[in-house]
């Protein structure tokens, strides 16, 4: 395996992912059903919150996917920015679409959690008004490349409000952190000692959040491969109405 | 860059249109909110700091598309952006001439509106203060999303969904720094950081909106 700059070779990228991307794809269906069939069916019920606590096998890895997803974009828009790779800005506005239904599954679970838990649906504590803020930013990042016809153009300004959307979305967080003290627990996972969580729990826990992971990997690669073979078409139809 | 400054504001106030709407708006907006919450003075001077920091956001963001599509539409951005003049000045001093024509009126008139709302005495002074010190914030963020989306034909309603996730952070501090004001608590914490805010964009983001006008122009 030689540099990753490699891969800003949309050639040599195709030819990697042509069997790559399988292989991820299928690993992501067996590591998730591993994972879900093991939480779901597999661990004990919590002798206070009863079979809901399953709900975080879904929520839980959603959750930090659909933060990844944003910090994934982010990088890719700076390799864009600084070294005009396409491949890059195609795997941001690939990354954008996962994101954006991450970040939905992580608040309808959520709240499917929350109303029998907490007794309501929704509650303006700061970790789910900062969910919903990036809920916001992934949408008006996807307009954003929506909206413009130049496919260059579209990949410069995207980045760049990709740029300083994470700054303010950043400030959001704590801001909504400053605005209202929370009703959501803490971090469920820890690496400190003395954690929370059982490895009853644990255990399918981390093996869906591999799944998840491997998920959006797939579904980027897949995306980035759709985005660079529709650039194709465009450079070929290009070329049949030139000639 | 003061000719520039000295020729946006007499457009804004003679071309007119822009001028007079956010003021327009934001009366509206007050005027509504007691209409459809009740004339209960309790509730009202409850709702009062949060209700008067949404409508000039909003009546921010009613003018917002106006800084730069005019003069992108009839080429003189191509002439700013060739003159002399680097185009980050060029774009701050757009968002001054917005904040002046826009910003400064809303806080002017938000007292008067602040009455309506039966707004609690000893909050006036924050509100004012608040507004002077976030406004300009709202012109500069926005700067950078007019900049964003100059070239496009629909471009309005995009610009909204891109600036206002921009503008949480400012309104949060915004309205805090009026509501603590109003219960008689200590109101350094967020007025500190609302003026870092606006400082801190200020700062970086004309840079930003020109960058994106660069592209935008090539």
């Amino acid at each position: 395996m030689a540099s990753i700059w490699e891969y800003a070779n949309p050639l040599k990228f195709m030819r990697t992912t042509d069997w790559l991307l399988p292989v991820v794809a299928w690993l992501a269906v067996v590591v998730t059903a591993v994972g879900l069939i093991w939480g779901f069916f597999f661990t004990p019920d919590d002798f206070r919150q009863g079979s809901t606590v399953k709900i975080i096998f879904l929520h839980v890895p959603s959750a930090l996917m659909a933060i990844n997803a944003w910090i994934m974009m982010l990088v890719a828009s700076l390799i864009w920015l600084v070294r005009r790779h396409h491949v890059s800005a195609l795997a941001a506005k690939a990354a954008a679409p996962v994101g954006l239904v991450m970040t939905l599954i992580g608040l309808i679970t959520g709240a499917v959690w929350g109303q029998p838990m907490w007794g309501t649906w929704w509650a303006w504590d700061p970790r789910l008004t900062s969910f919903l803020i990036l809920f916001l930013f992934y949408l008006g990042y996807l307009a954003l490349w929506g909206a413009i016809d130049d496919p260059d153009t579209a990949a410069d300004l995207t980045a760049v409000l990709c740029l300083v959307g994470s700054v303010f979305a950043l400030l959001s967080r704590y801001a909504a952190f400053f605005w209202s003290q929370g009703l959501h627990q803490g971090a469920s996972l820890s690496l400190a000692p003395g954690t929370r969580v059982d490895w009853a729990y644990k255990a399918p826990l981390y093996i869906s959040m591999t799944g998840f992971g491997l998920i959006f990997l797939a579904l980027v690669l897949a995306g980035t491969r759709t985005e660079i073979r529709a650039r194709r078409m465009k450079a070929l139809a290009a070329r049949e109405r030139m000639a | 860059m003061r000719a520039l400054l000295i020729r946006d504001l007499r457009l804004a106030l003679r071309a007119g249109g822009g001028f007079g709407l956010g003021l327009a708006f934001f009366l509206i907006l007050a005027v509504l909110v007691p209409l459809g919450v009740g004339p209960e003075p309790g509730t009202l001077a409850l709702i009062a700091p949060g209700v008067l920091w949404v409508g000039a956001l909003l009546a921010c963001l009613l003018s917002l598309d106006r800084i730069f599509a005019l003069d992108f539409e009839d080429g003189s951005l191509d002439l700013l952006a060739t003159a002399p003049v680097p185009l980050e000045a060029v774009v701050a001093v757009k968002a001054l001439a917005h904040w002046i024509t826009t910003g400064l009126p809303l806080v002017l008139v938000s007292p008067v509106l602040g009455l309506l709302l039966f707004l609690p005495a000893e909050a006036y002074g924050w509100l004012i203060l608040s507004l002077l010190l976030g406004t300009p914030a709202l012109s500069v963020i926005g700067g950078f999303g007019a900049a964003l989306t100059v070239g496009l034909k629909r471009g309005g309603l995009l610009l909204s969904l891109l600036v206002l996730p921009l503008y949480i952070p400012t309104l949060v501090f915004g309205a805090e720094v009026v509501s603590r004001g109003a219960q008689g608590l200590s109101v350094g914490t967020p007025l500190a950081l609302l003026a870092g805010i606006t400082m801190g964009a200020a700062a970086i983001l004309p840079f930003a909106a020109a960058l994106v006008l660069r592209i935008n122009l090539r």
